[in-house]
């Protein structure tokens, strides 16, 4: 009897981590997928800046924002990511990674070896970028200073060491989906719906994350406590609590110079960002601007007073 | 009367003072930022092309930076690190000397740029390279809030 159950349990416990390897596996993109013509460089260095790559992988402690040796560390509940090196570095950075390599890791999340990104890493929003904008990006990264900084491990507790066990969290958060443009909507309300929710991955700062880790939906946009620290993450729906008084014009020229309606100059993390932005043309920070003034108004907790 | 008034006035201005440098420094320093910062709306407005030039005007928003900056490093003392919901972050206190730089510069910059300023472009230039400093210093000192 005893064997009989000890043979179950053995044959149930097999049986188990079969299903959690079978549902763990990357997804990978099917290589046909990768076809097009010969990628543009230039329009890759403006997804570089829609993407806000530098904000992260620049070489820790130094100002040129073309080298992306990394090292910047992003604190989360879970514990502390440290950007890696991206530059074209052949040992130490992404030097001999192929276009494959790179859609992989952007549309899906998973490395040239096959295992899992953390979510650290916004491919939840970066999934849905097109193909050929991930390409052009690829062509204009190669074209940076190789920079020899080593990458520098994470600094998390187990259980989130095992990054196979992401496999569970991209079947429940991960979608797959491009994004795709809603037809009735102006053209531009569908440029700034991409650059938004795509590669600018405003969302994945700009809202409350459950205890999962996931964007938690009905509030997205919405802000919330700052995840790395002090302060406070605003609201970038129109509502009240948010930006309901900026006008489309004032979110623009905001992304263009970083100076709120009322004169102040922002800070923290945004700084960075409005960095990248200003490299964007006018057209596509309106077309941000258009977006996120249609979105729905939701209520986020209000900002302190200053 | 006369002596009254001016007993009374001297009385008033060294209350203000007290409160402003003295007791309350969170609140001096919010409310020097809120003054500089109606200043840089005004600036951002006209480099923008949302209010016409005025050349006055613009003059008046670097000698306004200057005349902030020579006093805003002053208004962090020991002590002053929390309370009054202040969004001053202890970067501050550990990097005493490169705050009080960085605040220098600022002052220095809008000395040296706002003397260039004679038209709109030239405005442009300056009020460009002057306010580098906001974010600068903001990124680095100061809690996220927008």
């Amino acid at each position: 009897m005893i064997r009989r159950l000890l043979v179950l349990v053995a044959v149930l416990g097999v049986v188990a981590g079969a299903a959690f390897w079978w549902l763990t596996m990357p997804q990978r993109l099917a290589p046909a997928a990768l076809a097009g013509p010969a990628p543009n460089v230039e329009n890759g260095k403006l997804v570089f800046a829609a993407g806000g790559c530098a904000s992260c992988h620049v070489t820790e402690g130094q100002p040129d924002r073309t080298r992306m040796g990394g090292g910047h560390g992003l604190k989360s509940p879970f514990g502390t990511f440290y950007a890696p090196n991206i530059s074209p570095h052949p040992e130490r950075g992404i030097g001999r990674w192929s276009e494959a390599d790179f859609a992989n890791a952007m549309l899906k999340g998973v490395s040239p070896a096959g295992e899992h990104y953390y979510p650290a890493f916004p491919y939840t929003s970066y999934q849905r970028m097109t193909v050929s904008d991930v390409r052009d990006l690829f062509a204009y990264m190669k074209t940076l200073p190789a920079d020899a900084t080593a990458n520098r491990p994470h600094d998390l507790p187990f259980p989130f060491t095992v990054r196979r066990g992401l496999g569970l969290w991209k079947l429940a958060f991960l979608d797959g989906e491009p994004f795709r443009p809603d037809p009735s909507k102006p053209a531009a309300w569908n440029r700034g719906a991409y650059l938004v929710e795509g590669p600018g991955h405003c969302a994945e700062c700009h809202s409350p994350r459950a205890f999962t880790g996931a964007i938690t939906a009905d509030r997205r946009f919405a802000g919330g406590p700052n995840p790395e620290g002090a302060g406070w993450v605003p609201n970038i729906t129109p509502h009240r609590d948010g930006i309901a008084s900026w006008s489309a014009d004032d979110i623009a020229s905001f992304l263009a110079d970083g100076f709120t309606p009322g004169g102040d100059s922002t800070g923290g993390a945004m700084a960075s960002v409005i960095r990248n932005t200003s490299q964007l043309s006018e057209a596509d920070r309106a077309a941000m601007a258009a977006y996120l003034k249609a979105l729905p108004a939701r209520e986020g907790r209000a900002p302190p007073r200053r | 009367m006369k002596r009254f008034i001016m007993a009374a006035a001297v009385l008033a201005i060294g209350t203000f003072a007290v409160t402003a440098q003295g007791s309350d420094p969170i609140a001096a320093r919010k409310e020097s930022m809120k003054a500089v910062g109606q200043q840089t709306g005004l600036g951002a407005r006209m480099a923008r092309g949302q209010a016409a030039f005025d050349l006055t005007q613009a003059r008046a928003i670097f000698a306004a930076y200057e005349q902030a900056a020579a006093t805003y490093a002053n208004l962090f003392p020991e002590g002053s690190q929390t309370g009054g919901e202040t969004a001053a972050l202890p970067a501050i206190w550990a990097n005493r000397a490169a705050f009080t730089a960085a605040v220098a510069k600022w002052g220095a910059d809008a000395r040296t740029e706002g003397a260039k300023v004679t038209d709109l472009a030239t405005f442009q230039a300056a009020f460009g390279e002057v306010t580098k400093n906001c974010g600068s210093c903001h990124e680095t000192y100061r809690a996220r809030r927008n």
